[in-house]
């Protein structure tokens, strides 16, 4: 067994917070460059523009991106040759989210309960899946999570029979609903399949993938393709202000479902689309 | 399209040159409350008690900044999503609010309240909030100071970038804009 210090999972935590909140990472402002040169709407280009700077501004005066700094959703790896020393995994994770947010001058945008909403004024706690992985290694992702792309994410338990076009329509009737309110261009995490959970939890994962990155399998590179394609034809643009840059990524991720189910779920996030990640 | 220098107080007169896609700079003061400032205003408005400020000409930014580091006005400062104040925006409006700055969409009777008491509405790019940041050049915090970045503020502005999205005659730059791109 390796034993592994949950302090450096502490320090690790905090570390990738301020860094995903501070810098615009790199394939996204590679994907904004991109864009800027394709965009048809020179509103829309002013916006992608802006974008571009509000970033040089962030990294410069070391503050964030956006003032929602999100909750954090992280992702554990653990590999199951390591022994964790030195107190509760999910206490040090919390410990490194509090010391970034308190630190960094990072919003504190969370509440204890969802009905009587008391912020907890130190953005705790965050959102915690564990996985249990061959490897003797700990590998972290964090992903703070902004709440205007957020509301705008979806669920739906699709019938068998509506197969691919269900699960394309469902995708870009989302997006079109969602129109200015998430941030375009956003990037799209899609979850097929599993349970009503497990679709959920994958189209968050998807969003932790890189810009532009894609799917191993071939059907579902395609679907990414298809679905990108649509969502850029659908107008709404940089801000909703009119354009073909709506989504600079579409991700889709699937997992095994049941003979009689075919859950999609659709998460979406901002352009800032956070995501940062360490091995240990 | 045009671009024009805005300051505050925002009269109706002013509210009725502007027009859907027109891109405006704001100076002067302007207040800042989200959705659970929005619920105390319109609580106390009920119950016939003074606001922190007064309505009138008004300009509400919906925004929860980030902290401000020491030595620094404000932190990041970019618009939230303005749909969630659309059931208590109304009020507002019937008590002289003529402005206000978010991104996303308005309903329909947010935009009929406008089109009746002469309001606009603006958006500022979500996500810029490093960049809006510089044209705040002074934050007091007046009133809900125990709702942390949800406290009303008092901000003084230079230059806020921002752009007209729907008009005091309901033109909505959201609809007319997708059309033009929707392939």
């Amino acid at each position: 067994m390796r034993i592994l210090d949950v302090e450096k999972i502490q320090s690790s935590v905090k570390e990738l917070c301020v860094r995903a909140n501070y810098y615009l990472s790199e394939d996204v402002m590679n994907a904004f460059n991109e864009s800027i040169g394709r965009e048809e709407s020179p509103i829309g280009r002013e916006v992608i523009s802006q974008l571009i700077e509000n970033a040089k501004i962030a990294k410069e005066e070391q503050m964030p991106i956006c003032q929602d700094t999100g909750m954090v959703v992280v992702f554990v790896e653990l590999g199951q040759k390591v022994s964790l020393a030195g107190g509760p995994i999910s206490e040090a994770i919390n410990q490194g989210v509090r010391d970034a947010y308190k630190e960094a001058y990072l919003r504190k945008s969370v509440v204890a309960d969802p009905l009587i909403r008391e912020n907890t004024k130190d953005n705790t706690p965050a959102i915690i899946y564990y996985d249990i992985v061959p490897g003797d290694k700990v590998k972290i992702t964090i992903a703070p999570k902004g709440f205007g792309s957020e509301n705008m994410s979806k669920i739906k338990m699709l019938k068998p029979s509506d197969g691919i076009d269900g699960v394309i329509d469902f995708v870009v009737d989302t997006v079109s609903q969602a129109g200015p309110n998430p941030c375009p261009p956003i990037v799209v995490g899609v979850g097929i399949g599993g349970t009503m959970d497990k679709s959920a939890v994958l189209a968050k994962k998807a969003l932790t993938r890189s810009i532009g990155s894609k799917n191993e399998k071939d059907h579902l590179r395609e679907l990414e393709k298809t679905l990108l394609e649509k969502i850029n034809n659908l107008g709404i643009g940089p801000q909703g202000l009119g354009g073909n840059t709506t989504a600079l990524s579409v991700h889709v991720e699937a997992f095994a479902t049941h003979i009689a189910g075919l859950p999609v779920a659709v998460n979406i996030n901002c352009h800032a689309a956070r995501h940062e990640e360490v091995i240990l | 399209m045009g671009s024009y220098e805005i300051s505050t107080p925002l009269t109706k007169e002013k509210v009725e040159n502007l027009k859907a896609g027109d891109t405006v700079y704001i100076s002067g003061t302007i207040y800042t409350a989200r959705d659970a400032a929005h619920l105390r205003l319109v609580e106390s408005m009920n119950n016939g008690e003074s606001l922190p400020f007064d309505l009138k000409d008004s300009i509400i930014y919906y925004v929860g900044p980030a902290p401000a580091k020491p030595g620094k006005v404000i932190g990041s400062a970019g618009p939230t999503t303005s749909y969630r104040m659309d059931d208590l925006t109304v009020p507002l409006l019937e008590s002289g609010l003529t402005g206000m700055i978010g991104k996303g969409k308005r309903n329909t009777i947010v935009i009929e309240s406008m089109k009746k008491n002469k309001g606009v509405y603006f958006a500022a790019t979500g996500g810029a909030g490093a960049l809006i940041a510089s044209s705040i050049k002074e934050s007091e915090i007046i009133a809900y100071e125990d709702l942390g970045a949800e406290a009303v503020r008092k901000l003084k502005v230079y230059r806020f970038p921002a752009i007209v999205v729907i008009d005091c005659e309901g033109n909505n730059l959201y609809e007319t804009e997708r059309e033009k791109y929707r392939k």
